[in-house]
């Protein structure tokens, strides 16, 4: 085998593998939305977080515009800090309303956010004021018998 | 002023696994002669050209090449040492992956920094003076034994050593290549002024080239001399070796206990 | 029967020893290797000659086993994700099943027996051969040489292969289950690329198929340089370097999934 027919062949095998791996980062994963690390962080409390985790989508109107970064509990308030990192074309106003909702009925949750009205946007590390805790079922369900309970408690006097 | 001898051993001894191999042999080989080592196959020959190359260490007594001990050099220095020392494997030992020109080239690539029209130019010289300039271009697995042999010739000369050391060079060859690789290697040693080592067991092709014999026998010399000498030794030994008798000296029998009591012919019967 | 218990725990400390002392010896060669390689890395044509044989030819087995691992999965998690009405999440499936663990491993399975064998007798018969000891004897060091140069090229062409496996298997499911079943081309995308994460996905895939490739190699080279030199030595010792990488890799590949994926989902 003359020494430069293996060098092409290896300069073509190592430009195939690189070309691999940049499909894969580009194509089958997630490194395009990324948006070449233009990116803000923002905050929010909840009360409950319900089923979410680290790298939950964050989406609004449906389109997935950034993703859950950090979970953390609260010894001030007893409450959920949740840190999500936005895509930097994304903007949101001050007043933007921020839930946990779920996808489906028994789907995976993902935060919703619902752009508000005001002229501020949000910048990095801003706090997210209006919050919705996530539904518990189990909640649900039991505020549901109760109100039920107390319909026929009424009734019966 | 260099002394008159390249090689000096000086009660040499060697053991493996607690088996003695060499029991304090004594040489010494002058320079620009060709000596041959002799004896039976598993006397320690080998084991002494690996000692003279420094990949083993003695168990007693040293190794002197060129004024220097082999076995008390450091890496660097033993790998400069090994570099005016050239070595002829029993089956050759080309690299099988290189082309015979690629294989003469080795060393001169490793550890000259010579042109490579420089290294082209040698190293057909030195696949001439063993007559295969042609093949150059062959793979090692397309010669032929004879052929295979004289490529490792041409590659143990590549640099011009001090020392060639040949271990069983005619082992496996028909009787042209045998000739042709006996005649190399005076011709060889002679017109390079190098001194050679050959290590062997065909006595009758190695008497006509070499000037001087060792015998090994357990461990020790058992006889030496010029081949003229050698021939017409009485020495039982010797003349058994020379002429290829079955027993002598040199057993038929491994040792072994005593041949009824390992049959244990009794103890079957109780 | 007390002769028989003594004899049979004499065994079992015989083989604890032994294999003590091989995995200390093979260390001790990890070590060394690593200490010569320098050569390599000062001639790196060395290693481009390895990386031909080691990498350009397992080219072929690996492409092609990939493409058809890429291929069932899409037909398998077809058939069962359309029961639950969520057959556009197969993209998903096919993806994170490749890129997290059938890439990197089956990539690494296949390397083994294609490329750690190859080089285990290659190695094995060049020291059966009295090449190795030649080289010795030319002043130079066949570790330098010999080994460090194919240990090299197995390191970097193992993640490159296992890339190309994982592109080759999503290639193979979306032919299946888009081209012939006709999933929706939209959704397959988008749902891959929603859930595939570069950070936790892809780079720990790549992460795991090297050291996947540092094991291959050290295995490969260690069997080869550590073979009696007879046939049958070589021949044994071709054989364990296949059995120990592919029980290295699956061992390897159970602990870095739990130090990489755990607390994640």
């Amino acid at each position: 085998m003359q020494r430069t027919t293996m060098d092409l062949w290896v300069g073509m095998f190592v430009m195939l593998g690189i070309g691999a791996l940049l499909i894969l980062s580009l194509k089958v994963g997630n490194l395009g939305t990324y948006g070449a690390g233009q990116s803000y962080d923002l905050v929010g409390n909840f009360e409950n977080i319900g089923g979410l985790k680290v790298r939950s989508p964050v989406k609004s109107a449906g389109v997935v515009v950034g993703r859950v970064t950090d979970i953390q509990f609260s010894l001030d308030t007893y409450d959920a800090i949740v840190t999500m990192r936005i895509n930097g074309q994304y903007t949101f106003p001050k007043d933007t309303f921020a839930s946990i909702l779920t996808a489906g009925l028994l789907g995976e949750q993902y935060i919703g956010l619902d752009a508000g009205g005001d002229e501020v946007m949000l910048k990095d590390g801003d706090k997210i004021m209006m919050t919705n805790s996530a539904i518990v079922l189990e909640e649900m369900i039991g505020r549901f018998l109760f109100d039920k309970a107390a319909e026929e408690d009424d009734k019966g006097f | 002023m260099p002394s008159e001898n390249l090689i000096e051993i000086r009660d040499l001894s060697f053991s493996y696994n607690a088996r003695a191999i060499l029991k304090g042999i004594n040489m010494t080989m002058q320079r620009g002669k060709v000596v041959a080592i002799m004896g039976g196959s598993g006397s320690g020959k080998t084991t002494l050209l690996r000692l003279i190359g420094g990949t083993v260490s003695p168990f007693a007594g040293y190794v002197k090449f060129d004024n220097q001990v082999v076995h008390e050099l450091n890496r660097n220095a033993l790998f400069k040492l090994r570099r005016k020392m050239g070595m002829l494997f029993q089956f050759g030992a080309l690299f099988t992956d290189l082309s015979v020109f690629d294989n003469v080239a080795f060393q001169m690539r490793e550890h000259t920094d010579l042109s490579e029209a420089m290294i082209r130019d040698l190293v057909l010289m030195k696949l001439h003076a063993v007559g295969l300039r042609g093949a150059h271009q062959l793979m090692p697995a397309e010669l032929s034994g004879g052929m295979a042999r004289r490529v490792a010739l041409a590659r143990s000369i590549a640099l011009d050593p001090m020392l060639i050391m040949f271990d069983e060079p005619f082992t496996g060859l028909d009787p042209i290549s045998l000739s042709v690789i006996g005649s190399l290697i005076r011709r060889l040693t002679d017109a390079l002024g190098t001194t050679a080592i050959v290590v062997t067991h065909d006595v009758q092709e190695s008497l006509q080239i070499v000037d001087y014999v060792y015998f090994i026998a357990d461990g020790v010399i058992a006889a030496e001399g010029t081949p003229k000498e050698v021939l017409e030794t009485v020495k039982p030994f010797v003349h058994q070796f020379v002429h290829g008798e079955i027993d002598g000296p040199v057993p038929f029998h491994y040792p072994a206990a005593d041949y009824q009591a390992d049959l244990q012919l009794e103890e079957n019967f109780v | 029967m007390f002769k028989y218990l003594v004899s049979s725990i004499r065994h079992v400390g015989h083989g604890v020893i032994d294999s003590t002392w091989r995995l200390g010896y093979a260390s001790r060669f990890f070590i060394l290797v690593l200490l010569k390689s320098t050569t390599s890395l000062r001639r790196f044509g060395l290693v481009i000659r390895e990386l031909y044989y080691t990498g350009v030819l397992s080219l072929i087995i690996i492409l092609v086993s990939g493409l058809f691992v890429g291929m069932v999965l899409g037909l398998q998690g077809y058939e069962t994700l359309q029961k639950f009405g969520s057959e556009s999440a197969v993209g998903t499936l096919v993806a994170l099943s490749l890129v997290r663990e059938l890439g990197p491993v089956v990539a690494a399975l296949l390397f083994a027996s294609r490329a750690g064998s190859a080089i285990t007798a290659e190695i094995g018969l060049m020291k059966a051969t009295e090449q190795l000891s030649a080289m010795g004897m030319m002043a130079v060091d066949p570790v330098a040489r010999v080994v460090a140069p194919r240990f090299w090229a197995g390191i970097i062409s193992m993640p490159f292969l296992a890339a190309m496996f994982s592109v080759m298997g999503v290639f193979g499911g979306y032919l299946v289950t888009v081209v012939f079943i006709g999933v929706d081309e939209g959704s397959f995308w988008s749902q891959m690329q929603n859930n595939v994460d570069f950070r936790i996905d892809i780079v720990n895939g790549v992460i795991k198929s090297c050291f996947f490739g540092i094991a291959v190699a050290a295995i490969a080279v260690f069997e080869g340089y550590d073979a009696p030199p007879t046939a049958e030595g070589v021949s044994g010792a071709t054989t364990r370097t296949v059995v120990t990488s592919s029980l290295a890799i699956l061992g390897l590949d159970f602990i870095l999934t739990a130090f990489m994926f755990r607390g994640i989902n």
